[in-house]
């Protein structure tokens, strides 16, 4: 069903926009309970934040960015074509500009990430 | 203006609370593309998450009124639009009393969410830096 109603690119967008969606929700009903133990119980958020920090964490952290990014690029492409409609037409080629975005803007951005993981120097450090 | 897009939520017909949802949508997700991404950027990408202990963001983070406004803004911005988004979903997937019970226990977070962030924004004391 994902990948044959209405089918192609624009099924795609939408359902990878449906999915991220709803995991930044997810994360982010967790981070607001996070950030109120900083006040209610700042030892247990100093815990939480060692569960973020190790290499699985960051590997959550990294796939958080990715569903984040895209789901911001491809929000702006709904946005553009919903008040000016005649890029709808061009929605396919709006998707994989996305992608171009997404892959250039989100490489160094996992590298940053993930990089303390493997004994690896960040940028800007 | 068109009724369709391959992308997005068809826009509403006939005006209401409905239409004006989805304008919120659009609003939000606007001011989101640059509150969360410059959150992400500074929080995840210029400073490690491994150094943002309490203490951390009592001193730093939270000892400027600026990021405390900038934060709950923040806050104000995602409850709208997660909350709403996930609202359409539940709604594309359910119907009857299944729906009205995901949808009140879906909003009932969402204060819980509103009013547990806005305290700790509010009230965490300012900690000079050392």
């Amino acid at each position: 069903m994902l990948l044959r109603y209405r089918g192609r690119e624009g099924m795609l967008a939408w359902a990878f926009h449906r999915i991220s969606g709803v995991a930044i929700w997810a994360f982010v009903v967790l981070h607001v309970v996070d950030i109120y133990l900083v006040g209610g119980d700042p030892k247990a958020y100093d815990q939480i934040l060692q569960i973020y920090a190790s290499p699985i964490g960051r590997v959550g952290e990294m796939l958080l960015g990715a569903a984040l990014l895209y789901h911001a690029l491809n929000g702006l492409r709904i946005i553009v074509m919903d008040f000016w409609p005649a890029l709808t037409r061009y929605h396919r080629v709006l998707w994989y500009a996305n992608w171009a975005l997404f892959v250039v803007i989100g490489l160094p951005v996992a590298y940053q990430i993930m990089a303390p993981a493997f004994g690896l120097p960040q940028f800007l450090r | 203006m068109s009724v369709f897009t391959r992308a997005g939520r068809a826009r509403p017909q006939g005006g209401g609370s409905e239409l004006a949802i989805w304008y919120l949508m659009r609003v939000t997700g606007l001011a989101l593309f640059v509150f969360a991404l410059t959150h992400f950027l500074i929080l995840h990408v210029l400073y490690d998450p491994a150094d943002q202990t309490a203490s951390w963001i009592a001193q730093m983070r939270w000892s400027s009124l600026f990021w405390r406004v900038f934060d709950w803004s923040l806050l104000m911005l995602v409850l709208f639009h997660g909350f709403l988004g996930v609202r359409t979903v539940v709604a594309d997937y359910t119907k009857g009393g299944t729906r009205t019970a995901l949808l009140s226990l879906l909003y009932l977070v969402a204060f819980l969410l509103f009013a547990a962030g806005t305290s700790v924004v509010l009230t965490l004391p300012v900690v000079p830096a050392a």
